[in-house]
């Protein structure tokens, strides 16, 4: 990875102080020890009128993987991933943040013996570095680098030039001009790489908030992006971890597959609900759900794809609801779920209400048997249509519950979201979507064949014309078939 | 009192030794029992207390012992309780304890004078201070219990009083009258007959019997309702009973035995369902044979609710039996074996609704039975039910054992009109019925046959599932995941991480002289199952809507996401099929094959974007730079040249790196530009295809695809090379040169025999080893990996447990397509491919 600085000099005022700033003797190449290879500076120019400092840190991509094998078998979190095959030599990532804060400390911290005055004014810069990976692309690297006074040139790097249709790449090229003192130059630099990183270089100390502080002095409380800066270059960092841990099982069973963890890990929304605010749709359902819930008298409830555990969380605030049973084929929505929920540090009378296991609606379960109801909220849609009948089978014909809510997005409601672009599902891993019509043919023809009654529930505003946004069918279980697929001990 | 007494015990069954404190029960269980049989309270009083005569913690104490005793009955061991048991309550949760798990109470009373009893204890340290009224009341209860002990429960009651009688017995152990483990057949298991006596002959002549008896010593085996509705009772009955008593048949009792046999016994019982017919015909026979009624009562009265047979592979019974039963003997397992498990509900034609034991059952052994009239036959769960309503009109059926083939004859008439039409939900329908989750999750140990036990992890299982059940192709159409495969052991020549001397010296150390080199096609692993035509696909995979196979990657995705481009590959694949004529030739309706798809850009091209140009492109962007960078310094005097030189090589290197996936890559249209290069045919209906020698194999595919005029099917090159043979190594190594230098990816080196052991038998081999060229491992160790400072420590590679991961995979894989070959149930294939997933999550360098 490649970083040069250049400065130009005017009379009394020689370009080569640049060395002096950065403590680097412009005659001279050097070398630097840092964790992930060798820190390089020399100056390509270096003459009165102008002068440029260049950063190369060479790193050794095989000493990254090892760092992490300390850990056992398998090492680093993202060790299925591949690290061999990884941008970090060339792209300018949070290693190159690490560098500039190994090779230049002091310039970062704006000491200067030789020339304090200049390193007390602002110097006319121009930084360049040659691929930047910014999450977000140019547009976010002009948000960050404007506000600051910067002049940004950002010019999205071609993943090959061979396969035009696989668009850009992450990388920017980035050329940075302006008027500025040479440590907060720098600083911004610390700051904003790793920010603008996809951050798969995970760094977890104690001390990186007090380091955020002082780095930003001085800037980073009047920018506009103040906290986008501070959560990615904070908050991300742990739960990335957790998640990378989570999900290592899953990881390799993508990478089997050369495919990307990302494709088959999406149980859990990363981000959060972005629907609309006044009265989000998500809470209708839940309380069109309870509501229907209550009605049917239930106090022993299945919630089959519990997620991240919303719907427990409010059946048990509700003593009626007895017990409460979420299931999840998804073994991180269960750890998300269950940390929302604070089982570990709930009441014993409170924590024996409920359960999250591990479950897949395409087998049957035993234990998914003796139920008052079972509610599939927001579930169907994330099978394949021809498993669909697994499902049926395992619900209606195994579990058997009295009562079975599900839901389900209408498909006519979308023109409704301003947000959606026409013909998209509202969400990526949605298989299907149906219309009122095709939600409740099927819905029919599964009440039929089980032995169950079914009424249709709209949630949301219904609009006249194309209904709901969500569609609820509420199966009840009609008399006589109650205990068809129960097991009888004979005596 | 003199001589010895033999007391008889039934093998399984849990016998309460009873008698006060001192009588000698212990001694008792030493001398007539193994040690780990024996449970004593004593024992499990020391266990929660550290006491053996803490009575405070008798409590816990028994239920420990009700707990271990309970772990051994249902392992099905033969299990001692050594404690007074002379208080009528405990016994009665002993005796409950024994039927809950079906095996028969025995009461041994060891009735020995008080006195005797009490100096014992006073010779025993820890018991001297007992004091003496304990002893005195405990022989009272015993007292009271002696008379009792039938009416409790127990089946089988032994009272030895007095020392001497104790000192004399002798504990001879019975086998139980189910247990026919040791009859191995061949059976010919006949279903459900009802008294028709014409189809019975018809079809017992089929089955090559003469006059009841077979020419060849097979033993005909009878589920049960012989009797009722038909028109001939009295001459099934004749048939088998001679057949029975001659020893050339078993037969096991249905319900309408069962009822007539309470009939006969003078039992009052309602005529109906058939057995108003059955007594108007015995009652005939009483004019021409006064002694035959009474021989019907005595057979019946003999038959056995169920027969475990072949060494415990099989099991008949009339009604279905869950494996927890098999080989028990209580009321609620004859009453199982006769009725079935039944909901306690009638149905809309007032017959009792049948609780569908089969879709639960997982046992090993295959359970035949019958009861339930079923349009056809078909395995369900490793059972199957052969009452195909032969006096309704339908068919008599007999399956032959170990053959697992069905014969079957028609009714000649309707004997007798059914209460409801033959009802096809009947546990044998298929229709969208979905794997148990008990199939697969867990930590589970796989049984295989080519490889022993192997264990899948929970935390592995757990990722399957999610895969398995979120993206995987329909579990039915699933039926193989391709095992991961080891590289060769790692290269200390100059220059290379692989290199095929060390793939050709590890077959020459196993043993394996002829080997295969196989071209390692770059895209995407694939396998294809396509059948003939979407009936074949209908009736052996039970799916619908047109569905003709599945092409699925090494998780068991589809390939893709639109089914008619799947389908379209399915049709081109057929064509060639039949084109070839292997249709007939390997006399099958489908094939299962392994494959590579390509282009590598078609399935990963998310990875290839975000990873590989994306490495391509971030050193693309900076290396112009920095180059010129360092030319200016040099320039100017500045010592940088090493570090031009080194720079220079290394954009060198990323250069190379972008020009060996660009190999791997091109545009495609629709399948315009696909390329499906099969390289073995797993299986095919009725047999696992996957220990036919490789060049049998490339010989089909290359007929395969030279009758596919598309351009979609691809061939393999090969090289023949025996290992032993320098001059052929070294042809092999030039081979793999030539393929890699042109931009292969380099060779599989395979057993020419394919499934090969080591020499002494102790292990498979390695069905295959990957041998990877010099430019194209850029791709997996990074672009500059051949630098030699790089080179030196990626060589401390760790192959052991990739190889060892192989191995296991290969032998799920097999697994997978014996049971298929087998046409084992669903979930028996799905196990071993579900737990190959499983291992695929498995923590290993993904780069080997």
């Amino acid at each position: 990875m490649f970083l040069t600085i250049t400065t130009t000099g005017s009379g009394g005022m020689p370009a080569t102080d640049l060395g002096f700033l950065l403590h680097k003797h412009p005659e001279k190449a050097q070398v630097f020890s840092t964790s992930y290879g060798d820190a390089h500076v020399f100056y390509p120019v270096a003459s009165e009128q102008r002068c440029t400092a260049a950063l190369l840190l060479e790193v050794d991509p095989v000493a990254l993987v090892r760092r992490g094998k300390a850990k056992g078998r398998g090492g680093a979190p993202d060790s299925a991933l591949g690290q061999y095959v990884n941008d970090r030599p060339y792209a300018a990532s949070s290693l190159l943040a690490v560098a500039l804060r190994t090779v230049f400390a002091s310039a970062l911290r704006g000491v200067c013996d030789a020339r304090p005055e200049r390193a007390a004014q602002p110097l006319p810069l121009r930084i360049e570095i040659p691929a930047v990976p910014a999450r977000g692309g140019a547009a976010l690297v002009r948000r960050l680098f404007e506000p600051l006074g910067w002049t940004v040139e950002a010019e999205p790097v071609a993943l090959d030039e061979q396969f035009p249709a696989w668009g850009e790449s992450r990388y920017v090229r980035l050329a940075l001009e302006g008027e500025m003192r040479l440590s907060a130059a720098l600083r911004h630099l610390y700051v904003l790489l790793p920010v603008l990183d996809d951050a798969k270089h995970y760094w977890v100390s104690p001390d990186e908030v007090d380091k955020l502080l002082r780095m930003g002095d001085g800037w980073l409380p009047a920018h506009p992006e103040q906290r986008l800066i501070t959560s990615r270059y904070l908050a991300r960092r742990w739960s990335l971890t957790r998640q990378a841990m989570e999900r290592l099982e899953l990881a390799r069973l993508a990478e089997a597959d050369d495919s990307e963890a990302e494709e088959i890990d999406n149980a859990v929304d990363e981000e959060v609900d972005t629907e609309e605010k006044p009265l989000p749709l998500a809470v209708q359902r839940r309380e069109a759900i309870l509501a229907e819930l209550r009605d049917a008298g239930a106090n022993r409830v299945l919630d089959l794809g519990c997620g991240q555990g919303q719907l427990v969380g409010a059946l048990l605030k509700d003593v009626r609801f007895t017990e409460v049973l979420g299931v999840d084929v998804s073994s991180r929505a269960l750890g998300e779920a269950a940390r929302r929920l604070r089982l570990d540090r709930m009441g014993e009378r409170q924590s024996s209400r409920v359960r999250l296991v591990q479950g897949s609606l395409t087998y049957t379960d035993a234990r998914l048997k003796g139920y008052d109801a079972a509610v599939l909220s927001e579930v169907v849609e994330h099978l394949d249509l021809p498993r669909l009948p697994a499902l049926e089978y395992a619900v209606f014909g195994s579990a058997r519950p009295a009562t079975v809510l599900v839901t389900t997005p209408n498909v006519e409601y979308n023109v409704r979201w301003e947000t959606l672009p026409a013909g998209h599902v509202r969400h990526a891993d949605h298989r299907f979507e149906w219309t009122r019509e095709e939600f409740r043919s099927w819905a029919e023809q599964v009440a039929g064949r089980h032995g169950y009654g079914v009424r249709f529930v709209p949630v949301g505003p219904d609009d006249p014309e194309v209904g709901p946004p969500t569609q609820m069918a509420v199966f009840t279980m009609t008399a006589g078939s109650t205990t068809t697929a129960k097991e009888v001990t004979p005596a | 009192m003199t001589g010895k007494r033999t007391l008889p015990v039934t093998d399984l069954s849990l016998v309460v030794l009873i008698g006060t404190t001192g009588s000698g029960k212990s001694t008792f269980a030493r001398r007539h029992f193994k040690p780990t049989e024996v449970i004593s309270s004593d024992f499990c009083r020391g266990l929660v207390s550290d006491d053996e005569n803490d009575q405070g913690a008798s409590g816990d104490a028994f239920d420990v012992l009700h707990y271990i005793a309970g772990k051994r009955l249902a392992a099905g061991r033969l299990t001692v309780i050594d404690a007074t048991s002379v208080q009528q309550e405990s016994r009665r949760q002993l005796v409950r304890l024994a039927r809950e798990h079906d095996v028969l109470p025995i009461a041994i009373v060891l009735d020995v004078p008080e006195q005797v009893c009490i100096e014992r204890n006073a010779s025993r340290p820890d018991r001297a201070h007992l004091p003496r009224h304990v002893v005195q009341r405990q022989q009272r209860e015993l007292r009271r219990s002696l008379r009792q002990l039938e009416r409790e429960g127990f089946r089988k009651v032994h009272i030895l009083r007095g020392t001497e009688e104790v000192e004399a017995a002798e504990v001879v152990l019975e086998r139980r009258y189910n247990d026919k483990r040791e009859l191995t057949g061949p059976f010919d298991i006949i279903g459900d007959i009802h008294g028709c006596s014409s189809e019975l002959e018809t079809l017992l002549g089929k089955l090559g019997y003469v006059d009841g008896a077979h020419p060849e010593g097979r033993t005909a085996v009878f589920v049960g309702d012989l009797v009722d509705r038909g028109p001939d009772s009295p001459g099934v009955l004749r048939r088998v009973m001679g057949m029975v008593a001659a020893g050339s048949a078993l037969c096991v009792p249905g319900n309408h035995e069962n009822k007539l046999g309470r009939w006969l016994k003078g039992k009052q019982v309602q005529h109906t369902h058939g057995l108003a017919e059955t007594i108007e015909q015995l009652e005939k026979e009483d004019e021409q044979d006064p002694a035959f009624r009474e021989q019907v009562r005595e057979f019946i009265d003999g038959l056995v609710s169920h027969y475990v047979l072949d060494g415990g592979r099989l099991v008949v019974c009339h009604a279905g039996l869950p494996e927890k039963y098999h080989g028990r003997t209580s009321g609620r397992v004859r009453s199982h074996a006769l009725y079935g498990d039944t909901t306690g509900e009638t149905d809309e034609f007032g017959l009792p609704v049948r609780y569908p034991w089969a879709e639960d059952y997982r046992g090993r052994a295959a359970v035949v039975y019958g009861h339930t009239p079923v349009p056809s036959t078909s395995w369900i769960n490793n059972t199957i039910c052969l009452d195909t309503g032969a006096v309704f009109g339908g068919r008599m059926t007999a399956l032959r054992w170990p053959e697992r083939e069905i014969v079957d004859v028609p009714a000649e008439r309707v004997w007798y009109e059914p209460a409801k039409p033959l009802a096809s939900e009947a546990p044998g329908g298929h229709d969208g019925r979905p794997l148990d989750l008990a199939d697969v999750t867990g930590r589970r140990v796989v049984e295989t046959a080519h490889h022993g036990r192997v264990a899948v992890r929970e935390e592995n299982a757990a990722a399957a599932l999610e895969v398995m059940s979120r993206f995987a192709v329909d579990p039915r159409l699933l039926m193989y995941l391709p095992p991961t495969m080891s590289p060769c052991a790692t290269s200390q020549l100059d220059g290379y991480l692989e290199h095929p001397h060390e793939a050709f010296a590890a077959y020459r150390a196993d043993g394996v002289g002829q080997v295969l080199c196989e071209e390692k096609h770059m895209g995407s692993r694939a396998v294809a199952l396509v059948c003939r035509d979407a009936q074949t696909a209908g009736e052996r995979f039970g799916v619908t809507g047109g569905v003709t196979g599945a092409l699925h990657t090494r998780t068991g995705r589809p390939f893709f996401d639109d089914p008619a481009v799947t389908e379209q590959v399915l049709e081109r694949l057929r064509a060639s099929v039949t084109a070839a004529g292997l249709w007939d030739e390997l006399g099958t309706d489908w094939l299962l094959l392994d494959a590579e798809l390509m282009p590598w850009s078609l399935k990963a091209s998310g990875l290839l974007r975000k990873q590989y140009a994306a490495v391509g492109a971030a050193s693309g962007a900076v290396f112009p730079g920095v180059l010129a960078a360092l030319e200016s310094a040099a320039a100017r005097g500045t010592d940088v040249a090493g570090l031009l030189e080194r720079q220079r090589g290394r954009s060198a290197d990323a250069a190379s790196f972008t020009e060996a996936y660009r190999r791997y890559c091109w545009t495609t249209e629709g399948l315009d530009g696909v390329r499906l290069a099969p390289f073995q045919i797993l299986a095919a209906q009725g047999r696992s295809l996957a220990a036919l020698p490789h060049d049998g194999q490339l010989a089909l595919i290359d007929r395969l695809v030279a009758n596919d005029p598309t351009g979609l099917l691809q061939e393999t090159r090969r090289l023949l090379v025996d290992t032993r043979d320098e001059e052929s190594v070294a042809a092999g190594t030039r081979w793999w040169l030539e393929l890699t230098e042109a931009g292969g990816e380099g060779m599989v080196v395979k057993p020419l025999q394919a499934l090969v052991r080591t020499e002494d038998g102790n292990r498979l081999v390695q069905p295959g080893i990957k041998c990877r060229g010099r430019e194209y491992l850029r791709i997996i160790y990074g672009p500059e990996y051949t630098r030699p400072d790089q080179l030196v420590r990626l060589r401390s590679r760790a192959l052991g447990h990739k190889r060892s991961l192989a191995l296991r995979e290969y032998a799920l894989g097999l697994e997978a397509l014996d049971r298929l070959a087998a046409g084992e149930p669903l979930w028996r294939v799905h196990e071993a491919v579900f737990a190959l997933l499983a291992l695929e999550s498995e923590p290993v360098d993904p780069r080997l």
